[in-house]
């Protein structure tokens, strides 16, 4: 079952899935429910910066900016605007992804790890900006109660309209990383010469990557203003950033879901930990350790490994 | 076809290539020889936009594609193989040449339509023709050494070339694998009427196959002619065969 499942088969196990989801509101107390969506959201941003990372190669070390400039681009919209919410669910995300475009354009010129020292410095640039400039983003207050339409100020609905998103984007997604673009972006990442010469425009390729997944940070930001009402600061600072990209190497950066399940790892230790101690960074900090000797391709990946061995090995005996 | 005129490259000061000369003609086989380290790898990098020349030109059907990038230098359909295999490890060995053929095909911009659809009678049809159809399905990381060499000449295939460069075909191959391998090589020739330029080791295989010979030495082109100009070229001998007086190899 979870070999077809992780393979796009089984679709029924798929359908159980989404239909037990749907469900949850029934079952859960609200608070569980709020870290659902807090879940799916970071998430779908966690798989974002899998695109670009476990699938593109590229050391998008502070992804966490075009979640923020997303989630204020939606937040500044509804308080400063009088334009129909449903645009600031669309303006965010376009927010980040033109930022990725532009972050993109300065940073891909660089490699490895000197795009990832512009990238963090670039992202962090904006952070300031956002951090100082208090008439226009409230500086370090953030903004909050943030008006949201009636239809989506129930927590229940926020979560389905949060599961809805979601699903369409990783949806979405999974379709861009299996078309020839995302064949051709995986290939990149394992031999940029070889894409060269098989006549690939390597960066206009990263540079496209790096612009979908800013678009799809930005969905998840946008998300967040309807599921918490409030954006601050920290939705893009770097620890945010490293946060994500630690779920991705949790949870399997090789693989579509693995962010999905080390964005819920995450968060659920994180709730669960800080009732006991204040201490999360070090909690986070033996985990990646853990993680990196003996989970190398993080817990989904370690899971397909297991799971292919029954069908790879008579292959090579044959 | 293609013309190579007194191409330079040096690394920190070493001349890798130095002052290389080389044409080659429609239909041709031309092979390129010399001792490891006499730059051909470089020279290939050179022509093909993995390296930047420091001076000297490369003309192809008369056009200046020198310091083009690869990218483009692919697109006017010069495909190559490489010396040391350059595959992609975590794709199969049908995703390997479909990603190639893609590319050609300028699909790589789709980002809706699945890749398992496209291009897929054309990339079993070039399988077929390296006799690597039975193994489409495995990751290339499952390959023998022979076969990914193999490879990586379907993976050129894959942009429809007018003219192929192959680094060491059959370096390292099994003597069976070498043999099929040079089939291949001379049914590419003969059958689909591409240019080649190779380099090789293997004396016999070159003397084998080539039209016409260029001997480079220390990065630079000593001669360049038939087969038998070249066996019996005194700089020749005296340069690569370390001065035997002897006509032959
Ligand atoms: N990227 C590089 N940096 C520095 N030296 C290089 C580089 N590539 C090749 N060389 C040097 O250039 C010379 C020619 O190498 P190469 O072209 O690989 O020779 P061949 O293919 O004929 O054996 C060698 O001495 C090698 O060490
Ligand atoms: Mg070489």
């Amino acid at each position: 079952m979870l070999r077809d499942m992780l393979e796009g088969r089984g679709r029924i196990w798929w359908a159980a899935v989404v239909i037990f989801m749907f469900l949850l509101p029934f079952i859960l107390p609200r608070f569980y429910l709020y870290l659902l969506s807090i879940i799916l959201l970071t998430g779908l941003l966690a798989t974002s910066l899998n695109l670009v990372l476990g699938y593109g190669g590229i050391f998008q070390f502070h992804h966490a900016v075009f979640y923020g400039a997303g989630a204020y681009g939606t937040a500044l919209i509804l308080t400063k605007t009088g334009l129909s919410p449903w645009i600031s669910f669309i303006v965010g995300p376009l927010v980040s992804a033109a930022l990725g475009l532009i972050m993109g354009w300065i940073c891909i010129r660089l490699s490895k790890l000197y795009f990832a020292m512009l990238q963090i410095s670039l992202g962090s640039l904006v952070w300031i900006i956002v951090y100082r400039w208090y008439s226009f983003t409230g500086g370090d207050d953030g903004i909050h109660g943030i008006p949201l339409p009636d239809i989506l100020s129930s927590s229940n609905n926020a979560y389905y309209f949060t599961l809805v998103v979601t699903l369409i984007c990783l949806f979405a997604m999974y379709k861009v990383i299996k078309s020839p673009f995302g064949s051709a972006l995986q290939g990149i990442r394992d031999n940029p010469v070889r894409c060269e010469m098989i006549g690939i425009n390597v960066k206009r390729h990263q540079l496209l990557a790096l612009i979908i997944a800013g678009f799809f940070a930005g969905v998840a930001g946008s998300l967040f203003v309807v599921v918490d009402n409030t954006v601050f600061p920290d939705m893009l600072f770097w620890t945010l950033s490293l946060e994500i990209c630690i779920m991705c190497l949790l949870g399997g950066w090789f693989t579509f879901l693995g962010p999905m399940l080390g964005a819920a790892i995450i968060i659920a230790l994180r709730t669960f930990v800080s009732t006991y101690t204040t201490y999360w960074a070090l909690v986070l900090g033996i985990l990646m350790a853990l993680v990196i000797f003996f989970l190398p391709n993080g817990v989904l990946g370690y899971i397909e490994e297991k799971i292919k061995k029954g069908f790879i090995e008579p292959v090579i005996k044959e | 076809m293609l013309e190579v005129k007194s191409l330079s490259k040096s690394f920190d000061g070493f001349k890798a290539v130095n002052n290389a000369n080389l044409d080659v003609r429609k239909g041709e086989i031309v092979a390129v020889i010399g001792p490891n380290g006499a730059g051909k790898t470089t020279l290939f990098n050179l022509i093909t936009g993995i390296l930047k020349p420091d001076s000297g030109t490369v003309h192809f059907r008369g056009e200046n594609i020198t310091g083009l990038p690869s990218y483009e230098i692919c697109r006017k359909r010069i495909s190559r193989s490489f010396q040391v295999v350059n595959i992609f490890p975590r794709l199969t060995v049908f995703e390997n040449v479909q990603v190639s053929i893609l590319s050609r095909e300028k699909r790589t911009w789709n980002l809706f339509t699945p890749s398992s659809k496209l291009a897929v009678e054309e990339t079993n049809r070039i399988l077929e023709s390296v006799g690597l159809v039975q193994k489409k399905d495995r990751t290339t990381a499952l390959l023998s050494h022979g076969d990914r060499k193999v490879l990586e000449i379907a993976m050129a295939l894959g942009g429809d070339p007018e003219f192929l460069i192959l680094d060491e075909p059959t370096a390292g191959m099994a003597p069976e694998e070498t043999v099929r391998c040079i089939d291949l090589v001379k049914h590419l020739s003969e059958k689909l009427g591409l240019t080649i330029l190779f380099c090789e080791h293997d004396m016999e295989i070159v003397f084998g196959i080539a039209d016409r010979i260029m001997v480079m030495v220390r990065g630079a082109t000593v001669v360049q002619g038939s087969c038998d100009e070249v066996r019996c070229n005194e700089a020749v001998q005296d340069a690569y065969l370390g001065g035997s007086d002897v006509c032959l190899m």
